[in-house]
């Protein structure tokens, strides 16, 4: 049935404002399977952003032994058994390339769940919700005293202050915890109580304070709708297979009153499930009817599901006429054929290979991964020096990691040209013919070596050099090579 | 009815009009705080105008209510990194060249400010890695005109060499051609003996005896008898591979004929004695120091 357009609605709409005043938004309670996963989750991803960082991994003398830590000054991270130098930033761009994979299949599989469940903004959005449900209570009770603005008595206003108390109480743990993860602890937690933690920690705890407390307390769904690009990409990805939280419209239509679709149902006509009580309205986060259909301000958190489900049960109609279904779905019970669910389909299986790929390189580099290494750099301004005696010398830029805890003398022989001999600048201690350095623990060296070729044996215009260290106490032993070059 | 005069009958906005694959695309308003928000941000940029240097005029530009100035915080930026380094260069300044060399912290902080100092100042004629050019020593190499050692090199970077600062290295090769003391054939001929004493080829019909006579009479005093050079006079050893500006008979014809006189700048008083230092270890450091 279209809406006759009235042409003076027409001028007004032309004078229409340029804004629209938010419509703030009163999630109703709900309990259900998908609110109890929500709380699971939520007290899942709260307790290891909170306890995480207290978590204790011996790693030996000297070295740090908290589980997770970004060690900026020493440009360290440590994850659990896992010690990663900057050198090895490409495994959190392997971590990165991860997790967006598995944000692809998690949309492939089940839609936005990442919104719906797991995204920061939803977990303290809830959290957030759930303590003003407690103080001001529930949605008729909180807009009637919304709507109740002049006459604000003591009472609502102590609500108030409670209610923003709490709110900053948890924004700051929030802030407080994230700095936690980068220095030990135990020992910040000490100094931040008394004042003596460095400035820059106090002001990353006022920065996250903010942001968590402005986010999750005042603009909340709005973040969603209007400031993350991900409804916007994930649009892209989605395909008619994804399960997304659905309300069956051909089960639904046309949606009429209970006590009508009685006694419609009584004389044998057809009728729609659908009673339009508006609880799924009621209990949404972002405010919307899913009545209408996919849509960007839709979070896939499920809690409609949960509503329609308790009301269905209440009138003695089958549930989940909202529930995660596919597109195909829809047009296929309208014909009559039974719903069709493809969980394992090119796509999904695309996706998980992928990430599986990823992981196993990654974790083959990890566990090939070496404690003593040595990059050589070739000097390139000049890239060869003729001495007086006609000999050649090239210089070379050697840099050390020694990565394990302790100090330790390593030996360096260098295969080159023939009879090539060896000097390095600054460093000069010679055991068995060959030059010894100290390299101590956890920590790169760097150093300067001339390799010459003598002049009776000039090599060719190049030849490969290959710089070798060996540990005199361990026997580690690692190489690199580069190259001999003759002007 | 006019083009965008629609109402989307499902969530009651107005449309733009537009419609792609019959998707109609709504009129709907942004959010208030979105609307205040992008209004602050255009009185942002005009109070950024007024207070800050903004608009280019015809010579000049507009100043700015606080005649902010970002020339003027690089230079208190770099007061401030002095004084950072204050410390270090004071250890550095405190050290003796040798001890410089044996403590490797000291040696790192030595060879990072002396290759940035060297990159400002010395890479113009000696190249960025200190590989000289014709006429310009090669800084990697084991020959040095007036020595290797750690106290000459900062002998020469702070006087220089025909500078014109009294303590400079001076002394200069000969025009022995222009100024008439050796005749056209005779310079030929001790060319090409000079080519012999670093084992070149010479020039068919060449005369060994009289090259080395004329060496003899003309050459020993500064390079030497048997042409090893001397340092104090800056006379290069003519007997080994590294040759400044060539060992081809032209470029030696053209050395002897009209002498040679390079000079090197003196740095005191231009660097800081602690910068010398740390220059000196860094060239030192190239691998040529003796």
């Amino acid at each position: 049935m279209n809406k006759t357009v009235n042409p003076t609605d027409l001028e007004l709409d032309d004078n229409a404002p340029l804004y629209a005043a938010r419509k703030k938004v009163y999630p109703q309670s709900v309990s259900g399977t998908f609110r109890r996963t929500k709380w699971g989750l939520m007290a899942f991803c709260l307790g290891v952003y909170y306890l995480l960082p207290f978590v204790r991994w011996n790693r030996g003398l000297g070295a740090p032994d908290q589980a997770v830590l970004v060690d900026l000054p020493n440009s360290r991270f440590y994850f659990f058994f896992i010690e990663l130098w900057p050198q090895e930033v490409y495994y959190f761009t392997g971590l990165l390339i991860v997790a967006a994979l598995t944000l692809f299949l998690m949309n492939a599989v089940g839609g936005r769940i990442w919104c719906g469940y797991l995204c920061p903004q939803t977990v303290w959005t809830d959290l957030f919700y759930a303590v003003e449900r407690l103080i001001e209570g529930d949605r008729r009770e909180r807009m009637r005293k919304d709507a109740a603005k002049g006459t604000m008595k003591l009472e609502r206003f102590a609500e108030m202050l409670l209610k923003h108390s709490i709110w900053l109480m948890i924004a700051w743990w929030t802030g407080g915890a994230w700095v936690l993860y980068f220095n030990d602890a135990p020992t910040l937690v000490k100094q931040l109580i008394t004042f003596q933690a460095p400035m820059i920690a106090y002001i990353w705890i006022g920065i996250l304070t903010a942001t968590t407390y402005i986010f999750a307390g005042w603009m909340r769904e709005q973040v969603c709708v209007y400031m993350c690009p991900w409804p916007r990409i994930q649009a892209a990805l989605t395909d008619e297979w994804a399960l997304n939280v659905t309300y069956k419209y051909d089960r639904g239509e046309a949606r009429t009153s209970l006590k009508k679709a009685n006694e419609l149902r009584a004389l044998g006509q057809p009728v729609g499930d659908c009673v339009d009580c508006y609880q799924c309205v009621a209990v949404c986060p972002t405010g919307i009817d899913i009545r209408n259909g996919s849509q960007l301000d839709c979070i896939q958190c499920g809690l409609c599901i949960d509503a329609c489900d308790t009301v269905m049960t209440k009138i003695g109609r089958p549930t989940r006429l909202i529930g995660y279904d596919n597109d195909i779905n829809i047009h296929r019970r309208q014909e009559g054929k039974p719903p069709i669910y493809r969980i394992v389909r090119p796509r999904t299986i695309t996706y998980a290979a992928l990430i599986a790929a990823v992981g196993a390189i990654m974790l083959y580099a990890m566990l090939t991964r070496t404690l003593l290494d040595i990059n050589v750099l070739h000097d390139r301004n000049p890239v060869a020096v003729k001495l007086s005696d006609g000999s050649i010398r090239n210089a070379y830029t050697v840099r050390f990691l020694n990565k394990r805890g302790f100090d330790r003398a390593i030996a360096i022989d260098v295969d080159g040209p023939v009879n090539a001999t060896l000097h390095i600048v600054g460093a000069d201690s010679v055991t068995q013919d060959r030059p010894v350095i100290i390299l101590a623990r956890d920590t790169t060296t760097e150093l300067r070596i001339l390799v010459t070729a003598p002049a009776e044996n000039n090599p060719e215009k190049s030849v490969p050099v290959n710089f070798r260290v060996t540990d005199i106490g361990l026997g580690e032993v690692a190489s690199a090579t580069d190259h001999f070059v003759s002007p | 009815m006019t083009e965008h005069s629609d109402i989307d009958h499902v969530s009651g906005t107005s449309t733009t009009g537009h419609q792609w694959d019959g998707i109609k695309e709504l009129n709907t308003p942004l959010p208030r705080w979105w609307v205040i928000t992008f209004y602050l941000t255009i009185v942002w940029a005009i109070g950024y105008w007024i207070v800050y240097p903004a608009w280019p005029l015809l010579w000049s530009h507009t100043t700015g209510i606080w005649n902010y100035s970002t020339r003027a915080d690089v230079a208190t930026e770099l007061a401030n990194l002095e004084k950072i380094r204050g410390d270090k260069m004071v250890a550095l300044g405190n050290a003796s060249l040798e001890e410089i060399e044996k403590n490797p912290a000291l040696l790192a902080l030595a060879r990072a400010r002396g290759k940035t100092v060297f990159g400002d100042n010395c890479a113009p004629c000696h190249g960025s890695g200190g590989a000289g050019a014709k006429g310009y020593p090669n800084l990697n190499d084991d020959e040095w005109l007036w020595g290797g050692s750690l106290d000459q090199i900062m002998q020469t970077i702070q006087f220089g060499a025909r500078s014109g600062h009294s303590k400079a290295h001076e002394g200069a090769m000969l025009a022995f051609g222009k100024d008439g003391i050796l005749k056209k054939d005779e310079i030929v001929t001790v060319a090409n003996y000079v080519r012999s004493l670093s084992g070149l080829p010479t020039a068919a019909g060449y005369n060994a005896a009289a090259g080395a006579k004329l060496f003899a009479d003309n050459c020993v005093a500064c390079h030497g008898d048997n042409g090893k050079g001397n340092q104090e006079l800056g006379a290069p050893n003519l007997t080994d591979k590294i040759w400044l500006y060539g060992s081809d008979e032209a470029t030696l014809i053209e050395t002897i004929s009209n002498g040679r006189a390079g000079v090197m700048p003196a740095w005191v008083g231009r660097l800081d004695p602690s910068t010398i230092k740390a220059l000196t270890v860094y060239v030192h450091s190239l691998g040529g120091g003796k």
